[in-house]
């Protein structure tokens, strides 16, 4: 069954999904542009944002703007690979049934 | 099933890349009423001109900074009204107006725009004055497919409309009115008027 292994773990929640559609057409993210897009709670999204980058399909990029922090996400071309194959995958499983 | 939730998932997915990179707000409907503007500021600077003693435009006299007044109303009025719009729909869609996607939208859309209102203004100082009406068109056009690309529709359709008008004018700058009220007026009209019920009419 190649169909299901192509299926990633990692990206098998609504909100990994959205965090990487989000970075698969924009350059970076900022984690407010998330928390809002996605509507979640801070931690919420900062758990899941923490297990994308354990995998590092994600890029994380702390820096200040004035004097407060901001925190800015992009996709790693390793993540950018994977997830193409998840929805390649999704797509097939679902055209056959 | 198990491929119902992914069908759903692919949905969420779709819905997401679209909403982050592209403001999908932009009203049809500002697009017909400034097309009805500029079609009315036509008829009063044709009126206001042909009424003139002379009958015809010179660059420096009161008729000309009425007609002037007049393009920079119908300018402001379509500005206004597409914000307006675009902020009442992007409402009822539950988005923001000013996030980053619409930033992109304006700042893409002004750069080739400002970019031709400096040279044109750079061009009337060496008192070059036959191509503006061209310039004006082709630039317009340049801002609008430069904007296409984090909108949605048929922008870009009505960017290249613009740039064939406006190198039509170029090549025969003696109906430069005509091909402004067709760029500005009747092209306008015809892209709200798809815009609005492909997109504006749906829910």
């Amino acid at each position: 069954m190649g169909i299901i292994n192509n299926i990633n773990k990692a990206f098998d929640h609504r909100i990994r999904l959205g965090i990487m559609a989000v970075l698969m057409v924009n350059e970076y993210a900022e984690f407010n542009t998330l928390k809002e897009m996605l509507s979640v709670t801070d931690g919420n999204l900062a758990s899941h944002l923490k297990a994308l980058e354990k995998e590092e399909y994600i890029n994380i990029q702390k820096q200040f703007i004035g004097r407060k922090p901001n925190t800015r996400y992009s996709v790693t071309t390793l993540g950018r690979k994977e997830f193409k194959k998840h929805i390649d995958a999704l797509e097939k499983l679902i055209s056959n049934k | 099933m198990e491929s119902k939730k992914y069908l759903e998932d692919i949905t969420e997915i779709k819905n997401m890349m679209n909403r982050s990179s592209r403001f999908i707000s932009l009203s049809g409907l500002s697009g017909i009423l400034a097309g009805i503007y500029a079609l009315i500021g036509a008829f009063i600077a044709y009126k206001l001109v042909s009424n003139s003693h002379r009958g015809y435009l010179i660059l420096d006299g009161h008729i000309f900074r009425l007609v002037m007044l007049d393009l920079a109303l119908v300018a402001l009025a379509s500005i206004v009204t597409a914000i307006l719009l675009s902020t009442a729909k992007a409402k009822k869609n539950g988005e923001k107006i000013w996030d980053s996607s619409s930033k992109r939208l304006v700042i893409n859309f002004l750069i080739p725009l400002i970019t031709g209102g400096i040279y044109i203004l750079i061009i009337l100082n060496q008192q070059k004055y036959g191509q503006t009406a061209a310039l004006m068109l082709i630039f317009y056009g340049l801002a609008l497919i430069n904007a296409s690309k984090y909108t949605l529709g048929y922008i870009r359709y009505l960017g290249i409309g613009e740039i064939v008008l406006g190198l039509i004018c170029a090549f025969i700058p003696g109906f430069g009115f005509w091909l402004w009220v067709l760029g500005f007026g009747i092209l306008h009209i015809i892209y709200g008027t798809l815009m609005h019920f492909k997109y504006d009419r749906k829910k």
